[in-house]
């Protein structure tokens, strides 16, 4: 992305691509699971109404944030342009995604790895960590995400 | 009591790109099939379609599509949908009918017309529906087998010649079947050449979507013996079981797995032939020759292992080892597979049962599995929809 296009985008809104999927928090975000009262199963996106769990009769959920760190199961890219409702930029960038499993809610998240990192940069069970990044653009706002970004140490341990 | 159907027929209309409508390549295949079984139409007494959503109204009710384009001739009907798993879910509703004794031979069709391109969402804003939602996040079909692709990689060392390698074995397999839409024998290097579409999968390794249409007709095994066919190569086993909670493999079209931080972790992938096997009281060992649905060629090898044909991670040795082939130990997607065919959803887990039919019963020309007695197909498509057929002499 250009830096003009950048500071364009200075001046508009930012809004959640997906509201009430993850917090806002520019430095720490996380994004917005939900436990079950009764088992203690994690959702993402979050349950509502019923546990899934089938041995559980759980109604009740409590918020949670979700680990903000965790480690690449698998990874790959979009090279081809996805279709709608995809909102691709002009001309359409290629992106990396990384599917990431969090330890404690025993959990993989899929999302987009922030720009200028490839495929040949990730390596399965390395550490990632939660950012929030634009989306896609329109004319009256940047729409936000997550997208999973490589923790600064693993290059010091590989 | 036995649960095994006889099947008396099979048909199929060629896979290709032919842009006309879906009914046509399913009254193709219908007639191919009663012609092949000797049955007459106006003996078929339940009509099983599969549905294609995207054909519009007379997709949804295929069953009745297809029965009234062959004639009304007073047949009950049904129409399954359960996505990549409708054929199968077809069948199973064919031999529910069969096995109560409410009908003694019934006829079972799935066909699609299918655009071009990536398969897509409906329109519409609807984030409460996780399919828009991994759209709208830029995930597609192809990022879900490149991430089980890459893993593979990862865990067990296969590299990308292994994958190109299962796509020259199919491409060999196809160019011997007049029914795919892809008959050239493609190269290493071809593949090598194609497009990178989700890293490590190029276009050669991602299968494509097409038209085709593919039926079936199954009888009780009283039936057959009556009409002289009791040597009918028979439906032993269909498993279309739902995924156990906690789902712990990254699936079509989630944003996340279940999470299995209070329960245990399941794989959707092998539960499916588990069922398969324990029906028709077959073991692994006895398999002669796989249908699996090789949505890319790194799907075929965790088919492989998933469908217990070999150990974790040793997929890729056959392949390299040439035991996958016609000709070998075991072979895999005889058909050519969908890498040949490209997906006709509705149509393609019935398709698969057309071969696994021709190979039992010595039919299958030069792609012919010497002395097959045990066949089983496999596929999975989303929501939690899949099966696995076996099939024996």
């Amino acid at each position: 992305m250009s830096e003009e296009t950048n500071a364009a985008a200075g001046t508009k809104t930012r809004q959640p691509a997906l509201e009430g999927w993850f917090t806002l928090n520019q430095d720490q975000p996380h994004l917005i699971g939900n436990q079950c009262n009764s088992c203690g199963t994690y959702y993402f996106p979050r349950a509502r109404h019923f546990c899934k769990n089938p041995v559980c009769n759980g109604e009740q959920f409590d918020d949670v944030e979700l680990s903000r760190t965790g480690r690449v199961w698998s990874f790959t890219n979009a090279e081809y342009q996805p279709p709608p409702p995809y909102v691709a930029a002009e001309p359409f960038v290629p992106f990396t995604i990384a599917a990431v499993e969090l330890a404690k809610e025993k959990m993989i998240v899929l999302g987009q790895v922030v720009a200028g990192v490839n495929p040949s940069d990730l390596r399965a069970g390395m550490e990632m960590e939660l950012v929030l990044d634009t989306l896609f653009e329109d004319d009256s706002a940047e729409h936000i995400t997550w997208k999973w970004k490589p923790v600064a140490s693993n290059h010091h341990e590989s | 009591m036995s649960h095994d159907i006889a099947i008396l027929g099979v048909g199929m209309h060629p896979w290709g790109k032919w842009g006309r409508n879906f009914t046509e390549y399913g009254v193709k295949a219908a007639r191919d099939a009663l012609a092949d079984s000797g049955v007459a139409w106006q003996d078929i007494g339940f009509v099983s379609g599969a549905a294609t959503m995207r054909c519009g109204y007379p997709g949804y009710v295929a069953g009745a599509t297809f029965a009234q384009a062959l004639g009304w001739q007073g047949a009950e009907v049904n129409t399954s949908y359960a996505a990549c798993a409708s054929g199968s879910q077809a069948l199973a509703a064919a031999r529910s009918k069969i096995l109560s004794g409410a009908c003694e031979v019934a006829l079972v069709v799935g066909a699609d017309t299918t655009p071009k391109g990536f398969l897509a969402p409906q329109k519409g804003e609807r984030p409460d529906d996780p399919d828009w939602v991994r759209f709208r996040l830029g995930i597609t079909n192809p990022t879900y087998f490149a991430l089980y692709a890459r893993r593979r990689m990862e865990m067990y060392g296969d590299t990308q010649d292994d994958f190109a390698r299962v796509k020259v074995k199919n491409a060999e397999h196809g160019f011997e079947n007049p029914n795919a839409r892809y008959r050239k024998k493609f190269t290493a290097d071809d593949v090598a050449a194609s497009n990178m579409v989700a890293d490590p999968l190029r276009l050669m390794d991602i299968c494509a979507t097409s038209d085709g249409g593919a039926a079936l007709v199954v009888s009780s095994l009283e039936y057959a013996r009556k009409i002289g066919r009791g040597d009918a190569v028979k439906v032993a086993a269909i498993s279309t079981v739902t995924p156990t909670y906690a789902s712990a493999v990254i699936e079509m079209p989630d944003i996340a797995t279940d999470s299995a931080a209070v329960v245990e972790a399941h794989s959707f992938r092998a539960a499916l032939p588990v069922k398969a096997y324990e029906e028709a009281g077959i073991s692994p060992r006895d398999v002669s020759v796989a249908e699996v649905y090789d949505l890319s060629t790194a799907l075929e090898l965790d088919w492989m292992e998933d469908l217990q044909l070999c150990e974790r991670g040793q997929a890729a040795q056959l392949v390299r080892d040439g035991v996958t082939k016609v000709g070998g130990r075991l072979p895999v997607n005889p058909s050519g597979g969908l890498a040949c065919f490209g997906e006709a959803v509705p149509a393609q887990a019935i398709a698969q049962v057309c071969e696994l039919t021709w190979q039992l019963r010595g039919q299958a020309g030069a792609r012919q599995v010497n002395g097959a007695q045990v066949g089983i197909t496999a596929n999975q498509g989303l929501f939690g929809h899949g099966s696995s057929v076996i099939l024996k002499r």
